[in-house]
């Protein structure tokens, strides 16, 4: 009797370690079917959208410089001004310009004299002509009459024309001093204009972004003294992978998220598509502009975009960890009588969580959303909760 | 012919079994062990299978992205897209580093891919891909982050939005997903103090900072704070055409190395855990071994604590056939016994390794046959043992 309790005890416990050995293996080991979390097909209206970062950059930047090599003399504004145009900002040192000014006016005025002189020798080369004419004609008479030799005639008829000659010349030269005054006039305005030059003036009204020269320094021709913006211009240049850009349009609602707010979006508008995308990033360049535009921005910063694109309503829709590749195909991972079946579909629209199946699923369809492994074909699956909530 | 083996265990019933769970547990040990070799050759394996490349380019002469540094242009893609045959490629960057969890750190392989392309995770068990262009991850679930979590690379703050299973990299650490540009930059993206420090040098260098050019100097400046090298591309080939001559071609013609998955697996089995595995393996074997001797002077001593027993049966006359059977019964019964308690609790710890272990079911088939085999062996010693005991030795001793 004694016996046969102990071996029932035995039967039971040894019973129970096979029924736990059995269980484990069939859940835990490698004989265990793969987990899988399901969801249903669902109606719903989806809006994508479209994310790219960029930086805050003035749409148009100026940068003022001297249109020739020389030394900056004076910097009147520091970074961060408010200028206004046509404000004198720095001045680059003129060296011997002044100098130059004074000798150009003096040539001016000699030029002027040389005029005068050269108009008197017209009034007296005119009065000798003259005087030459009427000496000629009496000759003339005279010789008519036969009181004088021929030669003598003729001596007075050449001294005539020689004198209109001389005053032809002097004519000429008179009025070639007063072309000399001209140039030496325009040599003098364009040394006042060099000077002009000299003197940097703002393009625009607008904000000081850099001081990049100081008084003392040498700067070349067409190097920046100081780098000026628009405040009320600046905007996000924005980079988004072409392969995600598709359907993006000027005047698209897009929130920006600045680097130091980072919990705050702003509202912004898509201004400008860049004609040229770069080629080497494979991005393509989006300009969003602030809407409206906040009290203060600092150029160069960070920023994410997330622009708006238009939504659709009322489509077939499964979660988008549901989508799956095989073979270069897209598909759903279904559940057939306990096995994981692959069942190609055409995708649509997509946005972050959701994805639009256009064809090849019924509604109200279950779907695998989540597996423990990855899929295989006919691999047997069993519904259960994958990660604790 | 009753059985004395039953009786006998019926007996002994308690100390029996609590020699077989000693057995047992030294088994599951054994068991582990395998696993654990088993695992690491199936991570590998997962891994590629996941990636589900055709063909791997990578730097010239370089053992691809994961047993050597290789470094290929990101637009390499561009003329391998054009090959016969190509479907699609992927570029694909790989960094094994620290990240950043609420403060604690945290050593993860860092894989960039570029969504929609070769190279990414196959499947979730959380969260939703990923979406956006940038800062977004997807984690392996032993990194122990969650769906929500915002962790740090280098400067910027990734959101996990999805976790994915068994990614880990051939030392162990797991993967985390982002995008591949992101990775670019974190692969290439000195810290702050370092990237100053480079620009002063620049700057210091006449011949990079000449009076009268400039402009050069920010040349130079954006020329190094730019990456366009990933570790390698990733190529799936139109159905039909053949791996192993494309691989061939893109070597000659590209001046490229390219593997083919079957290449990759090998490199990834064979050279990359190599030592590792050896080390495992041959720990396997002592280990082997030293169970099988336990098991063996188990039995033994087990046998010798009969002595007595042994010679009364002689005694009273029970044929030698009897008691061998007797002894080779409860050999054979320990031995399963041991088994079953060794795979269950192998089964049963397995998943608490921090390393993914594998326990095939054709390793435990042999292990069981080995069980058997070195209980029946050591129960021959125990045997020769027991048939020449003196029956006198029941009355005198």
């Amino acid at each position: 009797m004694k016996l046969s309790q102990r071996s029932l005890i035995l039967a039971i416990g040894a019973l129970a370690f096979l029924a736990a050995f059995v269980w484990l293996l069939a859940t835990r080991g490698p004989l265990a079917p793969v987990g899988v979390e399901t969801a249903t097909v669902t109606r719903a209206d989806l809006s994508p959208s479209v994310y790219g970062i960029g930086t805050v950059e003035a749409q148009h930047a100026y940068s003022v410089g001297p249109i020739q090599a020389g030394r900056v003399l004076r910097v009147w504004v520091d970074q961060g001004e408010l200028v206004k145009a046509g404000q004198l900002l720095a001045e680059i040192d003129p060296v011997d310009l002044r100098q130059r000014a004074e000798a150009a006016s003096s040539a001016a005025a000699r030029a002027r004299q040389a005029a005068q002189a050269a108009q008197a020798q017209v009034t007296e080369a005119d009065s000798r002509a003259r005087l030459a004419q009427a000496n000629s004609e009496r000759y003339q008479a005279l010789y008519r009459q036969n009181f004088v030799a021929r030669e003598m005639a003729d001596s007075r008829r050449h001294e005539a024309s020689a004198a209109t000659a001389a005053l032809a010349a002097a004519r000429a030269n008179a009025s070639g001093a007063l072309r000399e005054i001209g140039r030496a006039e325009a040599e003098l305005r364009g040394i006042d204009q060099l000077r002009q030059s000299l003197k940097l003036v703002s393009p625009i009204d607008g904000v000081v972004t850099a001081r990049e020269a100081e008084p003392g320094a040498t700067v070349v021709a067409g190097q920046a003294v100081l780098r000026l913006v628009d405040p009320a211009r600046l905007w996000v240049r924005a980079r988004v992978d072409q392969a995600r850009a598709q359907g993006v349009q000027a005047g698209q609602a897009a929130d920006i998220v600045l680097r130091s707010v980072p919990g705050a979006s702003l509202p912004g508008k898509v201004v400008r598509i860049d004609l040229q995308s770069d080629a080497v990033t494979e991005e393509r360049i989006i300009n969003v502009a602030f809407d409206p535009a906040p009290a203060q921005l600092y150029p160069g910063e960070l920023a994410e975009v997330t622009i708006q694109l238009p939504g659709v309503r009322d489509v077939l829709t499964v979660p988008r960890a549901a989508l799956a590749q095989v073979s270069g195909e897209a598909g759903v991972w279904r559940v057939e009588a306990g096995r994981a079946r692959f069942q190609p579909v055409q995708p649509g629209m997509q946005t972050a969580e959701q994805v639009q199946i256009v064809s090849g699923l019924a509604e109200g369809s279950s779907v695998i959303v989540y597996s423990a492994k990855q899929l295989d074909d006919g691999v047997r699956v069993r519904e259960q909760r994958l990660t604790p909530r | 012919m009753i059985n004395l083996a039953r009786r006998d265990i019926a007996h002994h019933l308690k100390s029996y079994l609590l020699t077989g769970l000693g057995l047992g547990l030294l088994i599951g040990v054994t068991l582990t062990m395998a696993g654990v070799y088993r695992g690491m050759v199936d991570d590998a394996k997962v891994l590629l299978h996941a990636v589900d490349a055709d063909v791997w380019v990578v730097q010239q002469n370089t053992l691809g992205p994961f047993a050597e540094p290789s470094s290929v242009p990101d637009d390499l893609y561009r003329a391998l897209l054009g090959l016969e045959g190509v479907a699609q490629t992927g570029n694909v960057a790989y960094l094994t580093m620290q990240v950043s969890h609420q403060g604690k750190s945290q050593r993860v392989m860092v894989a960039g891919f570029e969504p929609g392309k070769p190279g990414g995770p196959a499947f979730l068990v959380a969260g939703r891909p990923i979406a956006r262009a940038h800062y977004e991850a997807v984690a392996d679930a032993k990194t122990g982050f969650q769906v929500g979590d915002v962790v740090r690379i280098r400067r910027n703050d990734y959101t996990v939005v999805g976790l994915t299973r068994r990614m880990v990299s051939s030392g162990g650490d797991p993967m985390l997903f982002i995008p591949l540009k992101d990775a670019q930059e974190a692969q290439f993206l000195k810290d702050n103090d370092a990237i100053i420090e480079g620009r002063k040098r620049l700057a210091a260098n006449p011949a990079l900072n000449r009076p009268g050019q400039p402009g050069v100097l920010e040349a130079v400046q954006a020329i190094q704070a730019s990456s366009h090298k990933v570790n390698a591309v990733l190529l799936r080939l139109q159905p039909g055409f053949d791996a192993r001559a494309l691989a061939d071609t893109i070597a000659r013609w590209q001046r490229y190395t390219a593997y083919t998955s079957d290449d990759m697996e090998e490199i990834l089995v064979a050279k990359l855990i190599a030592t590792a595995a050896k080390q495992i393996s041959l720990f396997l074997i002592i280990l082997a071994v030293v169970s099988a001797a336990i098991v063996a002077f188990i039995i033994y001593t087990m046998t010798l604590g009969k002595i007595k027993e042994i010679a009364v049966l002689k005694l009273i006359g029970t044929q030698n056939r009897t008691i061998a059977a007797m002894i080779m019964q409860e050999a054979l019964g320990l031995g399963v016994i041991g088994f079953f308690v060794g795979k269950f609790a192998a089964t049963l710890w397995a998943p608490a390794f921090p390393k993914y272990v594998l326990l095939e079911t054709g390793d435990a088939a042999r292990a069981f046959v080995l069980t058997l085999v070195v209980c029946a062996l050591a129960s021959l010693l125990a045997i020769r043992a027991a048939l020449k005991i003196d029956p006198a030795e029941a009355i005198g001793g």
